[in-house]
């Protein structure tokens, strides 16, 4: 029985073990890719160890695409985008989970059903509209198309119900204006769901790629997927660039997943797991 | 007292403003552009003349055969796979559990183009899979070059990015099965995989229900995967309804059929939901 036991579990470990290295194989790849020559990704037998190609990789890299630029872009669109989006969307929240008023379900459910709309359904329109506001190839072309993310109204809502209305009652009876009881009572209170809440729409907007491919058109208002992909579009490719570029834009997001996992996690799954 | 009914009303205000302007207008707008064809501002009403155009436009046919292939197959190996994995991952016997959930998890945290350009460049005819393929003795793989294999690729590749995703998902909804059941199917002498079909899958079906849908409406919209990772081809072998989309609007600026296949996937996604509630909603 013992022994027997004991197979079971050497064998689910060694399982898992080798499902977690297929996992893992494609980070380390493009990680190694990003030290070697274009070549080399392609030798035999193939290159596992680190290369000493790393800076000029970079170097290349940086001309291509200028790197400094992409990365603020990317980071100056998803930082902006997050702030904004989580204010307005946890206003919103607020109003539908801690008030009542005519028209209230209305356009909470206006929200929800717009949920099952594809995104497709709205970008020739956003095209038009931003071409005929000429703000084609800006950031705000970008950033506000989503500002109204009804997945995260929906997410903060429900956290907010939660929240014990009688605070809020004893708060006016003291006298305090509703957004001083919003920002000081209820705000402070929400930080676990406001973070969840932050990493989903700084990921949405991180990897959204199929809106800044359509409304950004030069390289030095590119984000970072849209200037991958043109890199990875050329007919010439220096697969040493491209995978020092894959491994610039994954490394940040990583970093911060491993530190934030449970909010993380959170977030993304639209707190279907606490 | 006036000013206090106002108060809800200025909290929602600038979501409804923005949600107005940048969401509810252009999901009605497109939907008036896909009864109108023309180019640029010369748009004229040609009633269902673009729906029909779809019956007879073989590369929409395609890229419709194309989505739904990835759709079928797909879906349903990913969400075994992580219901799978989270039963193992569950296990009493089990050490290390945030590690391999950490592990699993990661690949759902890169964006698509990123993964995307990894894959492709992993599956190239020299690539590194083919070398470990021909390294144990077998013939290496047209991964991109052969409209099954290229369609095979993208199968892999979206597994891996979703799987761990979904895992998490399932992980957390098998916490909520009371272990009495395991205990008293484990005493009746019922074994480990009679009791995952048993019951943790029977237990798990809202949370399977969910995952299904999450990932039908992500699959009908696919873009990204197929543009980056075989650029829809070899001949168009790989090409999908998002992408037609894409090319149709973009490449060729025909916004009105365009806009027609949008509402193309808008339907579909709100029949395929509709389906798989009935499906699996009618016995309770």
């Amino acid at each position: 029985m013992k022994t027997q036991n004991k197979i079971k579990k050497v064998s689910l470990l060694v399982v898992l073990i080798i499902g977690a290295l297929v996992s893992l194989f494609p980070f380390y790849w493009a990680a190694i890719g990003a030290t070697n020559t274009s070549g080399s990704m392609f030798s035999k037998p193939p290159t596992l160890i680190p290369g000493s190609m790393l800076m000029e990789n970079i170097r290349n890299l940086d001309e291509s695409i200028g790197i400094s630029r992409v990365m603020f872009n990317s980071l100056f669109i998803a930082t902006t985008y997050t702030i904004l989006a989580l204010f307005i969307c946890t206003m919103a929240a607020y109003a539908f989970a801690k008030f009542q008023f005519p028209g209230r379900n209305v356009i909470f459910t206006i929200f929800l059903l717009s949920m099952m709309v594809p995104y497709h359904a709205t970008i020739i329109p956003l095209f038009k509209m931003m071409a005929a506001l000429n703000w084609l190839n800006t950031y705000q072309a970008v950033i506000l198309p989503n500002l109204a993310y009804p997945f995260a109204i929906f997410l903060m809502r429900q956290n907010l119900l939660a929240f014990p209305t009688s605070l809020i009652e004893a708060a006016r009876i003291d006298g305090a204006g509703e957004w001083k009881i919003f920002f000081r009572i209820v705000l402070p209170s929400m930080k676990p769901a406001l973070a969840a809440t932050a990493i989903f729409l700084f990921l949405y907007q991180w990897n959204s790629f199929l809106w800044p491919l359509i409304a950004l058109s030069t390289t030095d208002m590119y984000t970072f997927p849209v200037a991958l992909s043109t890199l990875f579009g050329l007919s010439r490719i220096d697969y040493g660039q491209v995978m020092a570029g894959v491994t610039i834009a994954t490394i940040p997001i990583i970093i911060f997943f491993l530190l934030l996992q449970r909010q993380f996690i959170s977030g993304m799954l639209g707190s279907a797991v606490k | 007292m006036r000013s206090k009914t106002l108060v809800p009303y200025m909290f929602v205000a600038p979501a409804v403003i923005l949600f107005s302007i940048f969401m509810a207008y252009p999901i009605i707008y497109s939907f008036i552009l896909s009864f109108q064809s023309g180019q640029g501002s010369n748009m004229e009403f040609t009633g269902l003349d673009n729906f029909a155009r779809l019956f007879s436009d073989d590369i929409f046919i395609t890229a419709l055969k194309n989505t739904f292939i990835l759709l079928i197959i797909q879906v349903p190996i990913m969400i075994f796979l992580a219901l799978i994995i989270a039963n193992l991952l569950n296990s009493a016997l089990l050490k290390f559990k945030g590690v391999f959930r950490v592990s699993f998890f990661l690949p759902a945290v890169t964006s698509l183009v990123a993964y995307s350009i990894i894959f492709s460049i992993m599956l190239m005819n020299d690539g590194v899979v083919n070398q470990f393929i021909t390294a144990i003795g077998l013939d290496s793989i047209p991964w991109l070059s052969d409209p099954f294999w290229a369609k095979a690729s993208l199968i892999i590749a979206m597994t891996w990015r979703w799987v761990g995703y979904n895992m998490v998902i399932f992980l957390a909804g098998l916490q909520n099965i009371p272990e009495e059941l395991y205990e008293a199917a484990s005493m009746d002498g019922a074994s480990k995989i009679r009791q995952f079909f048993s019951i943790t899958i029977p237990n798990l079906k809202p949370v399977i229900l969910f995952t299904v849908i999450l990932s039908t409406i992500g699959t009908l919209q696919l873009f990204d995967e197929p543009f980056v990772l075989t650029k829809g081809g070899p001949s168009d072998a790989t090409l999908t309804i998002g992408m037609y989309l894409y090319q149709t609007g973009f490449r060729f600026f025909d916004f009105g059929y365009a806009s027609t296949i949008a509402y193309v996937i808008v339907i579909l996604i709100a029949i395929m939901t509709f389906i798989q509630f009935k499906v699996t909603g009618d016995q309770e």
